[in-house]
């Protein structure tokens, strides 16, 4: 079915309507999970801010799935050569972007009256950190490379790179924090996830998927479009 | 040249083939075949795409359709590895590092296609490269420079020269001794393909673009 | 492989050349070293803390200096064409110039690595251990710097984009590297941290050259 979509013409039919739903399922989902949110017990050490988890911690599970997406419509991109994929990657990278920003920004805010501090360089903060600057070198380097085509490649082979490297990124920070900080009294999740805490975080969770759907397909939509219009520029151009 | 092994190119087909660039295509359905021992002149309007066509025979360049195939005397090659060893590729620019000296730069050239040191001399005496040898390159004239350049062709014998305007910097003279170097080539059992705006001083067959 | 030799010496030679070679990478080291107790105060007990971690970060900005004209020339003036019409594979082009770039960059800074951290307080017994990681830590930093130019090969504003396109690369390393001596610095075993800042740099060497080679190709088309 994936392959059935590969051309961008059947694509654009096929999901003409999907923003719409997604966005008005994301729509109710979020409603669902922020009413889940309020209503959630308060945390035993934290009180009413551990309700900052359900906003942080789909956002930073985000921003690893839309990593993996890049990567994954890059390598279509590259191997395949695949014009869809490398317009679903360029569209993927601000969306993932925003996502790991909002993961950052949360952290920092929980972690206020968690650690008395804006920021802590534990091991889960650092390594979204150098995820968010693998989100930068990928969108930077698009950017500057005027030929679309080959700055699609170039970006495309950055990010299975990035690929490669973030379980080692991921790997270093893990083993660089116990070497710098003895086991930490505060876990950023807290205690042990009852139910009640569960369903709203997957709540939130699906919410910020469908969410995340919704946007990428319309700027999938988007892309395709001004690639249209300036090919038909360019041909009409070409007649004048 | 080597009488065998993968880059001994004996013919070179190109079939249908179309090259754009920056979303325009240049040219298309473009078909020839180029045996041992003849010439292509690549003529056409400055923009027509001569360099890009040369740059696909090369592999440099992706085509947006058809091929580009090459057969050795036994039957095809393996594309890559007649690339890799069969051919020179001359573009407009001379590829000579300002602050080199012309001697290092050209024992890299030919070194770097095959050639050896009998080679080099060879290049040397027939390109009456000695004196200018010592000099820094970007101490050279344009037209020494092209000579500099040309001397891989002559150090590391190769089967396919692909030339982008090869005479445009050279005078007179040097034309007529390069047309001598292109039919001692051919002669051989090379190929040539010359992109050019002037008429080529050896005998070949036309393809405008 | 006499063709891998022969690219090989020809890049030394051009990276001895280029931006002023190894002096100028080790300028730019000292001034950096020389601007830490500027900026964290004099204290020796402060500048010991920091003294490995800084020279570690300054050996991963000293190679970034010259790498913006290490495929950017050859692009310009038609040698990468010539390279890329060669016998050896691109991959063996690529891994050529990030060698070049480690010997005639790397080996000069590992060398003045230990004597930044000594100037900054590091204790005299770290000095070999500071040498040995900054020469292994910057085979790693040229072979994924070069990967990182041949990445933004063709774009504007080349240097600083090379610079934010390999720096989250280098985070691993830098890690690793400064976890060692660190370690070494609090008696702890430093064994760990510096095998895996070496797994790091053998496997930059032989996955990036084929990562430099896709972009090459990519540039040339």
């Amino acid at each position: 079915m994936v392959f059935g979509l590969a051309n961008p013409q059947r694509f654009l039919s096929v999901t003409r309507h999907a923003p719409a739903i997604l966005g008005g399922l994301a729509a109710i989902l979020f409603a669902v999970g922020v009413w889940l949110s309020f209503t959630a017990p308060e945390d035993y050490q934290q009180g009413d801010t551990v309700r900052i988890m359900f906003v942080h911690v789909p956002a930073a599970w985000l921003s690893l799935m839309v990593y993996a997406v890049l990567g994954g419509a890059s390598f279509f991109a590259l191997v395949f050569r695949h014009v869809l994929a490398d317009v679903a990657a360029r569209a993927a990278a601000p969306l993932g972007a925003a996502f790991t920003a909002l993961a950052l920004v949360t952290g920092s805010l929980w972690g206020r009256p968690m650690w008395g501090t804006w920021w802590e360089w534990d091991a889960r903060l650092t390594s979204v950190l150098v995820l968010f600057l693998f989100y930068l070198g990928y969108m930077a380097l698009r950017a500057s490379i005027d030929d679309e085509a080959k700055a699609g490649r170039a970006a495309s082979v950055l990010a299975l790179v990035g690929l490669i490297n973030l379980p080692i990124v991921k790997f270093s920070v893990d083993w660089w924090n116990t070497l710098h900080q003895p086991t930490s009294v505060l876990r950023l999740d807290g205690p042990t996830m009852t139910a009640d805490l569960l369903a709203p975080l997957l709540v939130m969770a699906g919410a910020y998927t469908t969410l995340f759907l919704a946007l990428w397909i319309t700027a999938i939509h988007g892309e395709i479009r001004a690639r249209r219009a300036a090919a038909l520029q360019l041909k009409a151009a070409g007649r004048a | 040249m080597e009488k065998d092994g993968p880059g001994v190119i004996a013919r070179l087909l190109v079939e249908n083939l179309a090259v754009a660039r920056g979303g325009r295509t240049l040219f298309s359905g473009l078909s020839f075949a180029l045996e041992a021992g003849h010439a292509v002149a690549l003529t056409g309007p400055n923009g027509s795409g001569k360099t890009s066509l040369l740059r696909a025979i090369a592999g440099l360049l992706r085509p947006e359709g058809g091929a580009v195939a090459f057969d050795g005397p036994e039957g095809p090659l393996d594309a890559e590895e007649a690339r890799s060893r069969g051919l020179h590729l001359l573009g407009h620019q001379d590829g000579l590092k300002p602050a080199r000296a012309a001697g290092d730069e050209m024992a890299f050239q030919a070194r770097w296609t095959g050639g050896d040191a009998a080679g080099l001399a060879r290049a040397a005496e027939t390109l009456e490269l000695k004196p200018l040898l010592a000099l820094e390159t970007r101490k050279l004239s344009a037209g020494q420079r092209r000579r500099l350049a040309l001397a891989r062709l002559v150090a590391s014998p190769r089967p396919l020269w692909l030339l982008d305007e090869p005479l445009a910097p050279l005078d007179a003279r040097w034309r007529e001794r390069l047309g001598d170097l292109m039919r001692a080539h051919l002669d051989g059992g090379g190929l040539v393909v010359a992109a050019v705006h002037d008429p080529l001083p050896i005998a070949a067959r036309e393809v405008s673009l | 492989m006499s063709a891998f030799l022969t690219l090989y010496r020809r890049e030394l030679s051009l990276a001895w050349g280029r931006g002023g070679g190894a002096l100028m990478a080790c300028g730019f080291y000292a001034c950096i070293a020389a601007l830490v107790p500027l900026a964290v105060g004099s204290e020796p007990e402060r500048l010991r803390a920091v003294a490995p971690g800084v020279a570690w970060i300054a050996l991963a900005l000293s190679t970034l200096l010259s790498l913006e004209r290490l495929y950017e020339r050859d692009y310009e003036d038609g040698t990468l064409d010539l390279l890329a019409l060669g016998p050896a594979p691109l991959a063996a082009v690529a891994a050529a110039k990030g060698l070049a770039q480690w010997t005639a960059g790397g080996l000069p800074l590992a060398l003045a690595a230990p004597v930044a951290a000594l100037m900054l307080g590091a204790p005299a017994a770290m000095a070999p251990l500071v040498f040995a990681a900054a020469l292994v830590g910057g085979l790693g930093f040229a072979f994924v710097g070069a990967m990182g130019a041949a990445l933004a090969l063709g774009a504007r504003r080349g240097g600083v984009l090379i610079a934010l396109v390999v720096l989250p690369l280098f985070a691993p390393p830098v890690i690793f590297g400064a976890g060692a001596l660190h370690a070494f610095s609090e008696g702890l075993n430093w064994g760990p941290g510096f095998a895996l800042l070496a797994a790091y740099s053998l496997a930059a060497v032989a996955l990036t050259p084929f990562a430099a080679a896709a972009a090459v190709r990519n540039a040339l088309d």
